[in-house]
């Protein structure tokens, strides 16, 4: 398995073959989103809501065999895209490498805007969550050796 | 400086007023269609910011010294430019506020005072959330019922279910003069006209309708008009809130300060005369004074220039989107300003706006503050695009080019 900054990497390299060009790289994350199955609708429950102003997103994670699995969604493809991208990188990962990684490739493909203060997707409380998941799983496999 | 007092507006030499206009976001020029939610300023407005600064910032109307009298003269010149502009009689029914919200909720607090239990309060489907939330609160306080007039399919207000509504138990009719969702232009005058017959008040919002369409306070009989400075080409953080003399004689004062009194002991403060019996503390001084530019431009330009002129840019657009396939209309009022909202169905408004962004196109997307009319017309929020007097038709072109390659890209 990769690590976690060799798939930001590559995904930095992809997107620099887009050229910075901000309505390419805008299309190219929605048409990500549009490949990313969508979660079971019995799995977009309220408790696995990540909320944002205009968009929403779903968030489930489960551990097998020592490793955090992502399940997302969202209900716009932008944010669905940038999600897939999140579980590309953390989905599979161990806990400690999840929480030890600096999230660096949203600034370097030109979507730093999404991870700051805006409130209007909820992506930046999305990469919060998946934190705080792999903090839980950390502390329960820490408690049971 | 004029910018034009021909009835053919000379738009690209508008634009030239406007130094925001001019630069590139995401590598395009900048198309700016969210005037809705604030208009860009013209450099007379800017330059007066700086003028007030680098001239003659003091407090106003306590101090002896010439520059306090400057900024007191400059500050009161621009309620009297206020009074002329809503068509008020008298420059003390002239009141500055931070915006509309808080003429609103100045009201709802004020003249809220002399509501009683049972009374009832009258707004429409179609209010932004400033109008509603207020009147709300009173309730609550009061004891007070709220009905709402509801709007048909085209976002039109139901006049004939307004009649049944009213009664002598009505106290308050508050609505807008042009919905900042749909663009509808409400029959006003009517809806006042009916009020006054059982009595009651009205207030209009006039925050979409301040930069787009004329105002007569006086003719319109209406009991108190709100505006927003920042929606009508002024600075943020000023409003205006028109009040007949004799209810903002009868309303008790909303916040106690320095500025709203007389005389002060700690037995019994005497309150100040109209209207800076509404206006505690050190106000805004600076954007009031520059907000006199705002009004100025819009006069020169003249409100029936403007509004022809943006009639025929809401016409241009409502064509041009109506062409492409998806995209549906909201808010399909026979008389309108220019806003033009829409959904396309099967994409969401917040990936239309951030695709929009990436071509430099600046759009509203969401609920607008509206989220009881989104209901019910049964969606989340729409796209909206709202054009001022500086737009142009190639701007237009644009955002339908860019709406219908999302729409090859995403459905496609």
């Amino acid at each position: 398995m990769k690590t976690i900054q060799d798939i930001q990497e590559d995904i930095v390299n992809e997107f620099s073959l887009l050229d910075g060009d901000q309505e390419m790289t805008v299309l190219y994350i929605m048409e990500l989103g549009q490949k990313l199955p969508d979660m079971d609708e019995a799995k977009k429950s309220e408790e696995n809501t990540v909320r944002g102003c205009q968009s929403k997103v779903w968030l489930s994670a489960h551990l097998e065999n020592d490793k955090v699995y992502f399940e997302a969604d969202s209900n716009t493809a932008l944010t669905k895209g940038l999600v897939s991208l999140l579980l590309r990188i953390f989905s599979g990962q161990s806990a400690e490498n999840i929480l030890a990684t600096d999230l660096n490739f949203i600034s370097k493909i030109g979507m730093e805007r999404f991870i700051g203060t805006q409130r209007s997707n909820g992506f930046s409380a999305m990469i919060k969550q998946i934190k705080l998941y792999a903090l839980a799983f950390k502390t329960k496999m820490e408690v049971k050796s | 400086m004029s910018v034009s007092t021909l009835s053919q507006l000379d738009i690209q030499k508008i634009r030239d007023e406007f130094p925001v206009l001019d630069q590139k976001v995401n590598g395009k020029s900048l198309v700016y269609l969210d005037n809705a939610a604030t208009s860009q300023k013209p450099k007379r407005v800017i330059e007066k910011l700086t003028e007030y600064y680098e001239g003659y910032n003091a407090n106003i109307h306590r101090g002896i010294h010439t520059l306090a009298e400057k900024a007191t003269k400059a500050y009161e010149d621009t309620r009297e430019a206020a009074r002329e502009f809503l068509g008020a009689e008298h420059v003390e029914e002239i009141i500055f506020t931070r915006g509309v919200t808080e003429c609103i909720n100045l009201v709802a607090s004020c003249y809220g005072s002399l509501i009683h239990e049972g009374d009832e309060i009258i707004i429409a489907e179609l209010e932004h959330h400033s109008n509603i939330v207020p009147w709300q609160m009173l309730c609550e306080r009061k004891g007070a019922l709220l009905k709402v007039i509801p709007v048909n399919d085209r976002g039109e207000i139901e006049l004939e279910t307004y009649k049944k509504l009213l009664s002598n138990k009505t106290k308050i009719v508050a609505t807008n003069h042009a919905s900042n969702s749909l663009g509808t232009i409400n029959p006003i005058k009517e809806i006042i006209q009916l009020a006054h017959a059982h009595n009651a008040v009205v207030l209009i919002d006039g925050a979409q309708s301040a930069a787009h369409l004329p105002i007569d306070v006086k003719a319109l009989d209406v009991d108190f008009y709100c505006l927003s400075s920042h929606k009508m080409y002024g600075p943020t953080g000023v409003g205006v809130l028109y009040g007949k003399k004799e209810w903002l004689e009868k309303m008790p004062p909303y916040m106690g300060g320095g500025e709203m009194i007389k005389d002060v002991t700690f037995e019994k403060t005497t309150y100040n005369d109209l209207p800076y019996k509404f206006e505690a503390g050190t106000p805004n001084i600076a954007d009031v004074v520059a907000f006199a530019e705002a009004i100025a431009f819009v006069n020169e330009l003249g409100k029936e220039n403007i509004h022809r002129y943006e009639a025929e840019l809401l016409s241009y657009a409502t064509g041009k989107l109506s062409k492409i396939e998806g995209i549906k209309l909201i808010g399909t009022a026979r008389e309108k300003v220019s806003v033009l909202s829409f959904v396309i169905e099967g994409i969401h408004h917040f990936d239309i706006g951030q695709m929009l962004d990436a071509r430099g196109i600046a759009v509203r997307t969401g609920h607008h503050c509206t989220q009881p009319l989104m209901e019910r017309f049964g969606i989340e929020g729409t796209v909206r695009a709202s054009f001022a007097v500086y737009n142009t038709k190639e701007e237009i072109d644009s955002l339908a080019e860019g709406l219908t390659r999302i729409i090859n890209f995403l459905k496609g």
